[in-house]
């Protein structure tokens, strides 16, 4: 048997080929995307069902005062979410939805000074608010106004507080997390729970057979400001 | 030699105040022995003597765990799992009263901490707890 020389080389690669190959598989963890179908959730411009939802979960505050107000997930008009992305008179003064973008290279993380803010391997940013010494470095660094700051105690605007959530107190910068406590006892967000019509779709990016990847491949989609390079886990398909 | 008595009563006084904490000390209430209602005789995440002396290192453990780490769960002696909740392990399922067991023993000692109340609220009574999920 002959032997080229190409094949001998190839033969001498095989297991640095293999060790390569197993190493990037190893890599390839769980990546949770969200994927929000614009064309439902913007059907129905009153609804709040989702927000409601994630704001009684997780004990959020409903403060009056917008100076003050404490959001995990919000409707904004589609106009000041996209910015360039929205074409005059199509869409641009409709309600859309808005949170965390769980960005894969987050600025907000970069800034913390204490690490009360990081990013799992998973994708998530976490937010610990007991480490949180209430800088709002993090809410000067996400372009996405993702963010907000407990500026009172939150506690007396909290109609039906729950037991199973801690509130926050005073000083500390809360966020939406992508409800990892249910995403761990693998339940789906409250708010893709919560949607009447569907149009919250959660999963694994890294999952080629998810649902998050098929919706993907099938329409197009778009993310909030991509050209600052955070790399946004919501994706919005139009 | 007429200073004698002015003298003597401001030394006097001022032995009086200057030992005065003694004094106090002396004849104030003891406080006695604490007795706190233990957690219905079974066995906590860790004996006894090491919860008296560091339930703080062990809360906060349990908390970088859960919040940092992502760990939910951690195996108690006996291969017993626990939750990793403040609520719902320490508080509901193990010493039941938040006011009667953590309240009443930081009080005795005097200490002004910790704030884990200040977010975390201690479970409701199951009925207020019923309604919210029948809502």
């Amino acid at each position: 048997m002959r032997i080229s020389r190409n094949g001998f080389l190839r033969f001498l690669a095989a297991p640095i080929l293999m060790l390569a190959r197993k190493r990037a598989t190893a890599a390839h963890g769980k990546r949770w995307v969200m994927v929000i179908d614009n064309r439902k959730c913007m059907q129905d411009e009153g609804c709040t069902k989702c927000i409601q939802a994630c704001h009684i979960a997780h004990n959020v505050p409903s403060i009056p005062d917008a100076r003050r107000e404490v959001k995990w997930i919000w409707k904004e008009r589609f106009r000041r979410l996209f910015g360039a992305e929205a074409v005059p008179v199509m869409a641009e003064n409709r309600l859309s939805l808005a949170l965390c973008n769980h960005c894969e290279n987050p600025p907000c993380t970069r800034v913390c000074p204490t690490g009360a803010t990081w990013k799992r391997a998973d994708g998530i940013v976490m937010m610990d608010e007991h480490r949180c010494i209430g800088c709002r470095y993090c809410m000067a660094a996400c372009p996405y106004g993702a963010r907000s700051f407990n500026f009172v105690d939150p506690r007396p605007y909290i109609a039906n507080r729950s037991a199973d959530y801690p509130a926050r107190s005073k000083g500390v910068v809360e966020k939406c997390t992508f409800c990892e406590e249910r995403i761990s006892a693998g339940r789906l967000p409250r708010c893709v729970e919560a949607c009447p019509s569907g149009a919250l779709v959660f999963g694994d990016w890294n999952d080629p057979k998810s649902e998050v990847r098929k919706l993907l491949e099938s329409r197009y989609a778009i993310r909030r400001h991509p050209e600052l390079g955070t790399g946004p886990s919501v994706f919005y398909v139009i | 030699m007429s200073d004698r008595p002015i003298i003597a009563s401001g030394l006097a006084a001022f032995i009086a105040i200057a030992t005065l904490p003694f004094w106090y000390n002396a004849f104030a209430n003891r406080l006695g022995r604490l007795d706190l209602a233990h957690a219905d005789g079974k066995q906590c995440v860790a004996p006894v003597e090491v919860m008296r002396r560091s339930h703080m290192n062990l809360l906060h453990e349990w908390r970088d765990l859960r919040v940092r780490d992502g760990v939910r769960t951690q195996a108690g002696p006996g291969g017993r799992i626990y939750d990793i909740s403040l609520n719902r392990t320490c508080v509901d399922q193990c010493h039941h009263n938040k006011a009667e067991f953590c309240d009443r023993c930081h009080t005795y000692v005097g200490l002004k901490g910790p704030d884990c109340w200040s977010c975390h609220e201690a479970k409701q009574p199951l009925t207020a707890i019923a309604e919210r999920k029948a809502q």
